[in-house]
């Protein structure tokens, strides 16, 4: 087994048949799910723990300090013994709570961005699972996670709580249209809604470039959309401090509240990875027209490091927004999707149509 | 018109009495809450989002300082003045000093109100950073917070060189100061003046340029001139309203009337004007520093006085402008070493009560909009 950075499609066919050749079918099957799963699970964590270091890093740079740089070289470790306390912090039980549904919500939320993780390809031939409608499949599966957001703040009985889920509800489902018609235009321009084929089509450009003006402004619609829909600044009125203390999260404690912090910053990692994949060309490496050496050069780059290149960037920019903007308030912020990004987004499917028909894209 | 307003409020007091009916959706904001700058409850009504009205609960943090004072000498009594509004703790000093000098007719030497005008205008510019600094937080501008901190920090540093304590300095004394100030105090502030002037356009730049910022303070928690002067709401919050109260144009102590500097009136009265008025004033406070901090004469530091300082019986009244409004300091002296009486007029008393009139109908974000733009000290309040 050679590992090749450039393609993991021929490692995972090793291991695929050397399962195949030690046990049944059906086991060989079930190993590999198990296998992917586990993988999944440490990456999870380990993207949770680095996305908080790094939010902690840029919004330092932003507000003119260091960030944290005492708990091992640079504050590195700083997330970890973060982790340490809030795990072992105690669990305090609310009175009158549900607790049914008050324990059930952290899961709800973090088996929602769990899943929509499976769908994304990394790199060339490193994707859990290739549907063939793949990109339907991660909205429908992150819009999960604000019934959990709702379970939370209806079972902790709390007036904070239920506020901040009321807000972080209206707020999910309205920013759900703009981010799903966004993503329609790059359909319209693949003709395909499986994320494989969509990375394929950008072989020879990324979608930003190709997709003339409309492609530019559905990803600006998207970037706007999804920062709404993950709740964060200056979106984030489902758990603005000043206001309502910490929104639906609020009776949370210890590894419960873990849970839908890690889920918030994963989340994030999702949507730039959607970006990334559907926008900037996932894991194609830059191209540009006849500059053949140009272009060597680029495919010497992993595919991997283009595509966490890509979704970081456009992390830093989601991070960009929270730590200059002030907050928007409820009515402000429904107005600019239902009067504004909604018949924009709308006119840009009409538009994209149009330019597909008449073939205006290189 | 005025007396109009004042028959509203007064209707508007009883109504607001009415205890909590059923279907209402009460929110406590406080004692412990991230918006309410110290320990302060609001009592909010909700309908879904909406304020129906707010009542405000006091009286978290009382210390009885009023009742202290009849027990301390006049000298003593300067260290309590500096825990009502430690923001603007040498206004503070300042006003009981004013009391007790014009009581036994003290004339106070020139140094003494150079360095008087100089320290008041640090004070208001520090505390309108700190103001700044939690109106952006209030807004959910996390940045802004640091920016504020960090030039904020400078004045403190200025303080701390001089007095030996950054925020509750006591420097005040009556007939003058405790000691003669920092060789480097006067070329520390010129160099905190040149500073700012070079900050001032970030601050433009991070909040009061940015077009969410507009849509969240514009228009919101609009009051009128007669509202203003009806709940006693003076200082920034009330010059924002086109009321005419700075009592440094009005009733002008120590160094003021001698001074070239704008009174800064706004007159469309909602979060944006009260915002502007203090982002303008401390400009116009670094032009008084230009015309102060250079000229300080050479003197003594303080004029002379008994080492117990006893006021003749009567009743004493002296007003200056802090960082929030008009404080009022009123003595009634029965000739002993103790005042017999000690009572403060604090600016935050009024600039709180209005909040019920101008948060009343609109949304929660509002309501911190409108009670960070209003700048309220709750220990100013309690004392």
């Amino acid at each position: 087994m050679i590992l090749d950075i450039y393609s993991f499609s021929t490692l995972t066919a090793n291991i695929d048949k050397s399962l195949h050749n030690v046990m049944a079918p059906w086991l060989a099957v079930a190993t590999e799910l198990v296998l992917i799963g586990l993988l999944f699970l440490i990456f999870y964590a380990l993207l949770g723990l680095f996305l908080v270091y790094l939010e902690r890093k840029v919004c330092a740079v932003m507000q003119n300090r260091i960030g944290p740089n005492r708990v091992g070289k640079w504050g590195v470790l700083q997330t970890i013994a973060d982790l340490i306390k809030l795990v072992t912090k105690e669990l305090i039980p609310i009175k009158n709570a549900d607790n049914f549904l008050f324990n059930l919500a952290p899961f709800i939320v973090i088996i929602a961005s769990f899943m929509a993780m499976a769908a994304l390809p990394f790199a060339k031939g490193l994707q859990a699972i290739d549907f063939n409608i793949g990109i339907f499949y991660v909205i429908a599966v992150s819009s999960l996670g604000v019934i959990g957001i709702l379970i939370a703040g209806w079972s902790s009985s709390s007036k904070y709580s239920l506020i901040g889920a009321m807000r972080s509800g209206a707020q999910v489902v309205s920013y759900e249209l703009s981010v799903g018609l966004s993503l329609l235009a790059i359909v319209v321009y693949t003709g395909s809604l499986q994320l494989s084929t969509i990375v394929q089509s950008q072989a020879d450009g990324w979608w930003i470039f190709k997709g003339q003006i409309p492609a530019i402004i559905a990803f600006i619609i998207y970037l706007i959309a999804s920062t709404a829909e993950i709740n964060r600044g200056p979106f984030d009125l489902a758990e603005a401090e000043s206001e309502l203390t910490a929104g639906f999260h609020t009776e949370y404690s210890g590894i419960k509240f873990a849970f839908f912090f890690l889920a918030e910053y994963i989340n994030m990692f999702i949507v730039a990875g959607i970006a990334a994949t559907l926008f900037l060309g996932g894991w194609m490496p830059l191209h540009i027209g006849h500059w053949e050496a140009f272009n060597r050069i680029m495919d010497y780059i992993p595919s991997i490091v283009w595509f966490f290149g890509k979704t970081f960037f456009i992390i830093y920019i989601i991070m960009w927004f929270k730590w200059t903007f002030p907050r928007l308030r409820i009515d402000q912020l429904l107005n600019l999707e239902w009067k504004y990004l909604l018949p924009l987004s709308l006119i840009n499917i009409v538009l994209i149509s149009f330019v597909v028909l008449m073939g205006w894209y290189f | 018109m005025l007396l109009n307003s004042l028959t509203d409020m007064s209707e508007e007091t009883i109504n607001n009495v009415i205890i909590k009916e059923d279907d209402d959706y009460v929110v406590n904001m406080g004692p412990q809450h991230p918006s309410t700058h110290g320990v302060l409850r609001l009592e909010v009504f909700l309908n879904g989002e909406t304020v129906k009205k707010l009542v405000p609960h006091i009286g978290y943090i009382h210390r009885g300082i009023e009742k202290m004072c009849e027990a301390d000498t006049y000298k003593q009594v300067i260290h309590l003045t500096d825990r009502m509004d430690y923001l603007s703790a040498h206004m503070n000093n300042e006003a009981v000093c004013l009391a007790v000098e014009n009581a036994l007719g003290i004339e106070v030497p020139e140094r003494v109100k150079y360095i008087r005008v100089i320290l008041d205008e640090l004070t208001r510019i520090a505390s309108h950073h700190l103001w700044w600094s939690a109106f952006g937080m209030d807004l959910g501008a996390l940045t802004a917070f640091f920016y504020g901190m960090r030039d904020r920090e400078k004045i403190l540093a200025i303080f701390e060189e001089s007095f030996g304590s950054r925020l509750l300095h006591s420097f005040n004394t009556p007939g003058g100061l405790m000691h003669d100030v920092h060789p480097n105090f006067q070329k520390h502030t010129m160099e905190f003046v040149k500073y700012f002037r070079k900050k001032l356009p970030e601050y433009k730049q991070l909040l009061t340029d940015n077009v969410i910022f507009h849509n969240r303070t514009k228009g919101i928690g609009k009051m009128s001139r007669e509202t203003a002067i009806a709940y006693g709401v003076t200082g920034p919050s009330g010059r924002g309203s086109g009321f005419e109260c700075d009592v440094r144009k009005v009733a002008p102590y120590g160094l003021y009337d001698q001074i070239k500097f704008k009174e800064i009136l706004h007159d469309e009265g909602d979060s944006f004007a009260r915002y502007l008025v203090r982002m303008e004033e401390m400009e116009e406070s670094l032009n008084i520093l230009e015309q102060v901090a250079d000229n300080v004469p050479e003197g003594d530091f303080t004029a002379k006085m008994k080492p117990i300082i006893k006021l003749p019986e009567g009743e004493y009244y002296q007003r200056v402008e802090t960082a929030r409004g008009e404080l009022g300091v009123y003595i009634v002296s029965d000739g002993k070493k103790f005042p017999y009486r000690m009572r403060f007029r604090s600016p935050n008393f009024g600039n709180l009560f209005v909040l019920n009139t101008l948060a009343k109908g609109g949304l929660i974000a509002d309501l911190v909009a409108i009670s960070g733009s209003l700048d309220l000290v709750i220990p100013d309040i309690d004392r």
